[in-house]
């Protein structure tokens, strides 16, 4: 391979017909909550173990929603499944539920 | 929608070309990257359509690129243009014909910036007066030289000696057309067909006998972004715009691409050579890529004019295999050669990408 001294910068296109979705199916059904999350993020900002690590729910659903899944097992394992993200939500997402779902879908898939 | 209703529409996206007398005014780059191009496009304008084209020996840069990659101030840009138009009016002509896109659209914004600010254009006259003591005329009618082929495209159809015919199968061939960004997505009614529905090229690829290719990625600009082609390190943005675009178009196996602009054939052809060096990927049949063509160099092909003559040996994808679909007679054993048969050299071969040298 040829050095030009630059090379292709990666695409941060999302596109839905090839991403994968499988994770987002699951908990669609299983957890049908999940489909009325606006995102506003009242998760987060409630999340215990958010406050001492990267932990973010609002960024890991909306990733889940894209298909982009690398990093979701990683992400889900500093949860403490305290449930105060449930309470906090102002659509009565099953926060709780969903990230047991997600954990169901991984392992389902092998992900 | 009712006939009459749509040609309606369709009006507003229309410019108004000039007949005849035009004052030409070349492109800084094309004479290294496509050195053909623009011979050509006098050749048919003087011995086709016998019209009067002039260009002077001392016209420059109209400072687009620098002005774009924020190296020249605005109102140095346009001094200089002034100074073109200055030359224009002293050799008797009012019709400017640019030969590049990016001047197309610097002469563009400079009209429309004097047609609201009178008082810049004033100031504009004060430098140039003091500078070299000219004056100058606006210009009356401002057309891309593509509009000017656009316009008589169906007199060079008329004399073409071939068509965009795979000679094979008598089916159309399948042209993705590529208009430069500065064309009419500045300014939209100074583009035929506007920003939306740019036919200049169209219209070419339809009179003379191929298809044109929809493409989901085909307003795309092609990556020459100035200042992301000037910084060696940003380099891989300009690529990655081309890529875009030969990963979309490829599904629909485009048999050529035509262009109007300096910078997109430049790129779509160059980047074709070392996106297949960094990715090992081709986008043209039996690992050639997808030969790229100005729309002077097409012009010519359809005249039957030597393809040595119109410089598609500078080419880094070769034409060979679409002058084969088509049936254009060539000698490759003259490709290399000047005109008075001295050889050029021949080019390194590359690794990755086929070419016929």
């Amino acid at each position: 391979m040829k050095n030009f001294g630059f090379s292709l910068s990666k695409d941060r296109q999302i596109d839905f017909d090839k991403s994968d979705k499988r994770i987002m199916d699951f908990v669609k059904i299983e957890e049908p909550t999940f489909n009325i999350c606006i995102a506003c993020g009242t998760c987060t900002a409630t999340c215990s173990a958010g406050n001492f690590t990267e932990m973010n729910l609002r960024k890991m659903i909306t990733l889940i929603k894209r298909g982009e899944i690398t990093g979701v097992r990683a992400e889900l394992s500093k949860c403490m499944l305290c449930g105060k993200c449930s309470l906090a939500c102002p659509r009565g997402v099953n926060t709780r539920n969903v990230i047991f779902k997600i954990n169901q879908a991984l392992e389902k898939y092998s992900l | 929608m009712k006939a009459e209703g749509k040609q309606a529409i369709w009006k507003e996206y229309q410019k108004e070309i000039a007949d005849d007398k035009y004052f030409y005014v070349r492109s800084c780059v094309r004479q290294n990257f496509f050195p053909g191009s623009e011979t050509t496009f006098l050749r048919i304008l003087r011995e086709e359509l016998g019209k009067d084209i002039y260009e002077h020996a001392c016209h420059t840069t109209c400072t687009g690129i620098g002005y774009h990659g924020d190296i020249v101030p605005v109102d140095t840009m346009m001094t200089v243009v002034a100074r073109q138009f200055a030359m224009m009016t002293e050799a008797g002509y009012e019709n400017l014909v640019p030969s590049c896109i990016t001047s197309f659209g610097i002469y563009t914004e400079v009209m429309d910036t004097w047609h609201h600010f009178p008082e810049t254009e004033q100031k504009v006259r004060d430098y140039l007066w003091k500078a070299t003591g000219r004056e100058f005329q606006i210009p009356k009618n401002l057309a891309h030289a593509s509009d000017i082929v656009f316009k008589f495209r169906k007199e060079i159809a008329a004399k073409a000696k071939y068509q965009l015919i795979n000679k094979e199968t008598g089916k159309p061939l399948k042209v993705v057309e590529h208009i430069g960004c500065h064309y009419a997505k500045m300014f939209p009614d100074k583009g035929i067909g506007g920003a939306e529905y740019p036919y200049v090229l169209t219209g070419m690829i339809e009179e003379w006998g191929g298809e044109v290719i929809d493409y989901p990625e085909r307003r795309h600009c092609c990556g020459f972004g100035f200042r992301q082609y000037l910084v060696q390190a940003n380099r891989g943005y300009s690529m990655s715009c081309s890529h875009k675009k030969f990963e979309s178009m490829k599904p629909y196996q485009p048999d050529l691409i035509l262009t109007n602009c300096p910078g997109c054939p430049m790129f779509l052809d160059k980047w074709q050579y070392a996106i297949a060096e960094l990715e090992g990927k081709t986008y043209g049949a039996n690992g050639q890529g997808i030969p790229v063509f100005t729309y002077e160099e097409l012009a010519g092909l359809m005249l039957g004019y030597n393809p040595w003559d119109l410089g598609l040996q500078m080419h880094q994808v070769s034409c060979e295999p679409l002058m084969d679909k088509i049936g254009i007679e060539y000698n490759s054993e003259t490709k290399y050669h000047d005109k008075n048969g001295n050889s050029l050299g021949v080019p390194e071969k590359p690794t990755v990408l086929k070419v016929s040298l």
